[in-house]
């Protein structure tokens, strides 16, 4: 029992009332954190002395207008891909393990803004490159739901804080559905917003075009809460979008009436699980109920999603990871004695297995001879991905599925083969390519181990994937049930 | 026949400045290899007409006023660099 099972706007009320202070909650999450993170390992480093120093002066301000926003005073979980001015932050790479950035992300920014508490910084895939947090190069984080399972990944360690109730919520970011698929995995609510929603500054870039932070949280309303706090145009970012933020709170409507569902018949099928597929149509089921319609569609280039994603990512990866040289920041090779030596052994070191394939493999992508086969090929398949989205849409609200083919799969189960790991992500990667946004909220259980219905939108509607996750979660009571910590 | 050689994994290891040995590169070239291949799938794909999207939305040159603004301080550009020297980033010779 955590003082994090329940939501952001009952905590709010508490503080409110002065039943308990900022520094009870900042209290509550490092007692968590000493109670279970031995075991779930989410943390990678812990920002204690000015956690507590500022949940002091926060409390000053409980009971004034300055307390009224509604995430005064809650702690937070950030993923260690996103930088914080003085706190550690490595991307869970050595290459970066005395990394100190000098200024904080937009988000973090954003964040602080709003009063909340940043507690630690959040175990993940070395740069995000993963999808079950065992390429964290410092520890392996483990599923609250049973610790012989993976939590997922990248954003492993976001979700499993949350699910664990060490932190009310916190930002993870998604390149191919390390938001989605974790959240997932752990039980709990995870949003990649549209691509350009969120500013990306501040975020350690893995592929700069499918890179979008965003929150996990234990409910749709939390969810929607930490959204509106971060999303909006950046002069930092010029790739985030000057569009209009919505109230996304005054979307929880509970009515989804009318409302029109595709469910792709390529993301039920085949190498989907029985038990996934079940839940799914179980959930559609529901939304009937509550007066919504669904059919099945057809996103028929999703079978070449994969493919696209990998020789895309890496490549836009090959040429991000460029900048850590062993020069002006991060690991440096102590045996170099000329500058191309240094180069190469530093990030020879420094760099884990899965991070050198990738940029072996989108080098080689790009390099001169192949780029037109492979790079270009795969740019032009991108855009037949989208359409078939744009295709849907067209007549359909939002598409519903499964966020991952299958529950959370055991520590060790597939780390010897990449292919079967990239497998992982089949349902989520496409949405990536096509920049739209989606979100996973709980939907059953498999042997003990939750499952998540994937929720995706048009461009810049979050509002209309809020109203139908909202309304789902609200006739259902997967996202009550706790792990048994 | 395989679509990568051995030669080719060293030749791109040095292209991106990592140090492999002959161990990594006989593993690179067969993960590599089965990669490559997994993804010649595109190959199937009538692409001829198709335009490639570099990026999802229809963003033009992004411009903002040229205003000078104060850069960082030294000390902040030097505070994580691994070797520095008079107020400069140290590293080893370039020039033999």
């Amino acid at each position: 029992m955590s003082l994090f099972d329940q939501k952001v706007s009952d905590l709010h009320e508490q503080l409110h009332k002065k039943e308990i202070s900022v520094s009870d909650l900042v209290e509550e999450s490092y007692k968590r954190i000493a109670e279970v993170d031995t075991q779930v390992a989410a943390f990678l480093t812990l920002d204690e002395e000015r956690a507590r120093s500022q949940a002091k002066k926060l409390d000053e301000k409980l009971g004034t207008d300055e307390a009224k926003g509604l995430l005064f005073g809650m702690p937070i979980g950030v993923k260690d891909n996103i930088v914080t001015k003085d706190l550690r932050t490595t991307a869970a790479s050595q290459i970066l393990h005395n990394f100190n950035p000098i200024y904080d992300a937009t988000v973090v920014k954003k964040l602080q803004e709003a009063e909340t508490i940043t507690i630690g910084k959040l175990n993940m895939d070395e740069f995000a490159m993963g999808s079950s947090t065992e390429n964290s190069s410092f520890k392996k984080t483990k599923n609250p739901w049973n610790i012989e399972t993976v939590p997922g990944g990248s954003s492993g360690g976001s979700a499993a804080a949350v699910a664990a109730g060490e932190v009310p919520f916190s930002l993870g970011s998604d390149t191919g559905g390390s938001i989605r698929q974790p959240a997932s995995f752990c039980g709990v609510v995870g949003l990649k917003p549209t691509y350009g929603r969120v500013s990306r500054f501040g975020l350690i870039a893995f592929a700069s075009s499918l890179d979008q932070i965003g929150p996990i949280t234990r409910t749709v309303e939390d969810n929607a809460y930490v959204l509106q706090a971060i999303a909006g145009v950046d002069p930092m970012d010029s790739t985030s979008a000057d569009v209009e933020v919505p109230s996304y709170v005054n979307a929880l409507t509970g009515d989804v009436k009318g409302l029109k569902i595709g469910v792709p018949k390529e993301y039920i099928g085949e190498g989907v699980n029985p038990e996934v597929r079940e839940s799914v149509l179980k959930a559609l089921a529901t939304l009937e109920k509550l007066g919504a319609t669904w059919e099945e569609v057809s996103l028929p280039h999703s079978k070449y999603a994969l493919s696209t994603y990998y020789l895309l990512s890496s490549s836009e990866a090959s040429a991000n990871l460029a900048r850590f040289d062993g020069v002006r920041y991060g690991y440096r090779s102590p045996n170099s004695n000329n500058l191309m030596d240094l180069y190469k052994n530093s990030r020879a070191e420094g760099f884990g297995d899965e991070v050198k394939r990738r940029i072996m493999l989108g080098t080689f992508a790009l390099s001169s001879g192949y780029y037109d086969a492979y790079y270009k090929k795969a740019q032009k398949a991108r855009t037949l991905i989208k359409k078939d989205f744009e295709d849907v849409f067209a007549k359909y609200d939002v598409i519903v599925g499964p966020t991952t083919p299958t529950p959370a799969f055991r520590i060790g189960e597939k780390t010897s083969d990449p292919l079967t790991m990239y497998a992982n992500d089949i349902l989520t990667i496409p949405v990536n390519l096509a920049g739209v946004p989606g979100i996973s909220v709980p939907c059953g259980f498999d042997q003990g181990l939750p499952l998540g219905l994937q929720i995706i939108g048009k461009h810049f509607d979050e509002a209309t994937v809020y109203r139908v996750a909202h309304a789902f979660e609200q006739a259902t009571d997967f996202h009550k049930q706790k792990p048994g910590l | 026949m395989s679509r990568i050689s051995i030669e080719e994994v060293k030749h791109v290891a040095h292209l991106a400045r990592l140090a492999i040995t002959e161990e990594e590169a006989v593993n690179f070239q067969k993960q590599l290899d089965a990669i490559i291949t997994f993804s010649e799938q595109l190959n199937e794909l009538d692409t001829e007409n198709v335009e490639p999207t570099s990026h999802v939305l229809d963003i033009k040159n992004v411009l903002r006023e040229d205003v000078s603004k104060e850069g960082l301080p030294q000390e902040l550009v030097l505070k994580n660099a691994p070797d520095q020297q008079d107020g400069q980033i140290k590293v080893p010779p370039i020039i033999e």
